[in-house]
């Protein structure tokens, strides 16, 4: 069929299946967004800022597993797209950018709005294209889709000049192509052997999963793995939710705010089974330290993670849902009841005691998990300290259900993100968390939340300030607080209302019990103002770079 | 330690700034990168003179074969190869004309400009070739120097293409 460009990108999306697509428009982009107009079977959503149809088109990704799809111009319309993509390639989620250029015969002459948007991206997408010919148009958006998706998944960038839109071609349908299936080669089976090996001959195991379980779509495989071994599990910030957070062998989170006894299990462990994790230096503190005295068992499908950040006495780099299920086989369960009952004690011993004597963000968060029991949602953070307390006190049952920006800790990710969220999970309840630093960033995607009536509940831990620049400044730099102080001038509730959204202020438990509860009921937008103390500091804190038992003295 | 890697890679716009870009990103030192076509006009080929221990080049090879435009790769330091570079050198040469023409002999440089004051040798090698002539030359007067980064294929009729189809068995 002949048709236009603009059309065939068209084309090209519904055949992916994609239902929803974040963007907005500008001249460079003008002829796709005409494109549009026509297609009854693709949702547009208009956001505030390009920044915001990058971040949720994330989170549209994160809370599906389908690739999310953003529009922008050219020039500042793609460069506002940047942070949503730095924020996707780190954390691994596939999303397809779509980037209006100045028409090819402009091109390298500084034009209006023009940008070299494939130079500037190249350091933040997994792969980008810029199309010059339009015959190539089909093939590259395709062939987009395949790079988001496969393998280690990450975002795509096609930049679009005008005159390509415009051009006419003979467009045919093709229907996406099945990824090759990978097998487990002879190679990788006798490392699964020695791996066997090692946890046989392992007294003090745990298994360390990260953000690629979630990506594999592997937590049934961990799942059985460590109830038939009955290892200890922990979970890097990214993975959260590849474990039940309520299962008896789960001891939480490791790395820099995690739990005590998570710590303890991975620095205290003589085999270490680490599962799609990269360990960050967020997650490691000091490197040499870390993997010292242990056997690193370590598997993920990205075969430049293995030795990479810590050495691997075995790399299995592939498929983990495959890995898993023939470790699984072939490992023998062994009595570890010793190992458990060091676990145990440092449970008990290491708890933290929540002050109940005052509102604050551990208090809420534990009441949002009582609260929520049975109810399908998706808890979505910002980041900065409010980030810290809901990952380690939520307790994240399934996988996709906890959306954060892991990688470049990006400020602003949470409540596009959010949105995106919904968009593709509309019978799930979406709950949003934030700091009043943060809302301040993406807060105006209230609008597009407001526009399309999403029925998501933003949750403000209002302590005035950024908190987490407080707690760095309090630990390292002599309670020398500068710029870190956020004077209360704005009342978030009446923002909200500005939009049309209720919202609540909270001073205290009962109080926020209560908003809560009836914000689960609402079919509408709900926005919870907690007021806490600006002092509160998350806890435990690892001293950074330092070893895994080396706490700050808070 | 100096690794050769040999490079196979799509004749796509962008493709160097991508590979080298990705060098520098990822603060891998490189000695030197040299990049062309092949026999097909669909593929370049880019060799590349990386500096490190083991690791750190097993990381470059892994990282470079994420570039979507990479076919494959083959690190020429582990197996039998011959490599080369081109370098031309300009030497000040008046008096001591006779002793430099010596020396280009012996390292069967060619002469490629004479004039009064000055001569350029075209000499090729691999890199310790070239190094031992521009020392030499230096007390005469070396005024400038330019050097190609090196080439290189395994001896043998092993080829790059090999790489590409164990690659893609695994
Ligand atoms: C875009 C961006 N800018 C700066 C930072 C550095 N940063 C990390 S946490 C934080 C404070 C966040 O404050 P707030 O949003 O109020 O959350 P809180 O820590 O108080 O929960 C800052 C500034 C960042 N992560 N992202």
């Amino acid at each position: 069929m002949k048709m236009s460009g603009a059309k065939a990108i068209v084309e090209c999306l519904l055949e992916q299946g994609v239902d929803t697509v974040f963007g907005y428009p500008g001249g460079m982009i003008l002829p796709l967004y005409d494109a549009l107009h026509d297609t009854t079977a693709l949702r547009h959503v208009l956001t505030v800022h390009e920044q915001g149809a990058a971040h949720a088109a994330d989170g549209y990704a994160r809370a599906s597993g389908r690739v999310g799809v953003c529009i922008a111009t050219s020039g500042p319309g793609a460069t506002n797209l940047v942070t949503g993509l730095a924020t996707a390639y780190m954390d691994s989620v596939p999303v397809v950018a779509i980037t209006g250029q100045v028409p090819t015969d402009v091109i390298g002459q500084d034009a209006f709005q023009e940008i070299d948007i494939v130079g500037m991206t190249m350091a933040v997408t997994k792969h980008n294209f810029q199309v010059k010919d339009v015959n190539k148009l089909p093939e590259v958006i395709r062939y987009a889709f395949r790079i988001a998706r496969s393998g280690r998944p990450g975002p795509v960038l096609v930049d679009v000049p005008r005159n390509v839109q415009t051009a006419k071609i003979d467009f045919y349908n093709l229907s996406p192509q099945c990824e090759g299936e990978w097998h487990l080669g002879a190679g990788s089976i006798n490392l699964i052997d020695e791996a066997v090996k090692a946890i046989k001959e392992a007294e003090q195991p745990a298994i360390i999963i990260g953000g690629g379980v979630i990506n594999a779509e592997a937590h049934n495989e961990i799942k059985s793995l460590a109830e038939h071994l009955h290892m200890p599990v922990v979970s890097t910030l990214m993975g959260l939710g590849g474990f039940p957070g309520s299962h008896p062998l789960f001891l939480g989170m490791t790395g820099l705010h995690g739990h005590k006894a998570a710590n303890n299990v991975i620095h205290n462990a003589d085999t270490i089974l680490a599962i799609g994790c990269r360990f960050s230096d967020r997650v490691t503190g000091d490197r040499e330290q870390y993997g010292a005295q242990k056997t690193v068992i370590h598997i993920d499908v990205d075969p430049a993670e293995i030795d990479k950040n810590v050495m691997a006495h075995i790399g299995i780099a592939g498929d983990l849902k495959k890995i898993l299920i023939m470790l699984n086989e072939r490992a023998a369960a062994k009595d570890f009841t010793n190992w458990w009952e060091v676990i145990r004690a440092w449970q008990t011993d290491l708890e933290i005691e929540v002050d109940e004597s005052r509102l604050n963000a551990p208090l809420v968060m534990q009441n949002i998990v009582e609260q929520t029991k049975g109810i399908d949602t998706i808890f979505v953070t910002d980041v900065g300290q409010h980030q810290m307390w809901a990952a380690q006190y939520l307790k994240i049952e399934k996988p996709r259900t906890w959306l954060t920006s892991g990688g470049l800790g990006t400020m602003g990710f949470g409540l596009p993100a959010a949105m995106g969220a919904q968009f593709a999970m509309p019978d799930k309840k979406v709950i949003h968390f934030a700091g009043d630093g943060g809302m301040k960033m993406t807060g105006n995607e209230l609008y597009t939340i407001a526009a399309n009536c999403l029925p998501i509940i933003s949750i403000i831990i209002n302590n005035q300030g950024l908190g987490m620049i407080r707690q760095l400044q309090h630990a390292f730099y002599n309670k020398r607080y500068t710029a870190c102080i956020l004077p209360s001038k704005v009342d978030f509730t009446m923002y909200a209302k500005s939009f049309g959204i209720h919202g609540v202020n909270v001073d205290t438990l009962a109080e926020f019990k209560t908003a809560f509860r009836r914000a689960l009921q609402s079919k509408q937008p709900e926005v919870i103002v907690v007021n806490i103390a600006s002092e509160n500091l998350v806890t435990p804190m690892m001293l950074p770079g330092a070893s895994l038992d080396d706490y700050v003295d808070l | 330690m100096k690794q050769v890697l040999s490079v196979l890679v799509q004749n796509q716009p962008g493709v160097l700034v991508r590979v080298a870009s990705m060098f520098s990103r990822r603060g891998f030192n490189i000695d030197s990168l040299a990049v062309g076509v092949t026999q097909d006009p669909d593929y370049s080929r880019i060799t590349a003179v990386v500096c490190g221990d083991q690791a750190t080049v097993d990381q470059v090879i892994k990282q470079l074969d994420k570039i979507v435009e990479v076919v494959a790769i083959q690190n020429l330091s582990h197996t039998s190869s011959v490599t080369r570079g081109l370098a031309l050198l300009k030497v000040r040469a008046n008096e001591r004309r006779t002793e430099v023409l010596k020396l280009a002999e012996v390292f069967r440089a060619n002469v490629v400009d004479i004039q009064e004051n000055s001569l350029t040798l075209e000499v090729n090698g691999d890199d310790e070739k070239i190094n031992a002539l521009a020392e030499l030359l230096m007390p005469f007067g070396l005024l400038e120097m330019i050097r190609t980064g090196l080439i290189g294929l395994t001896r043998g009729d092993n080829t790059i293409y090999k790489c590409e189809e164990i690659d893609e068995n695994d």
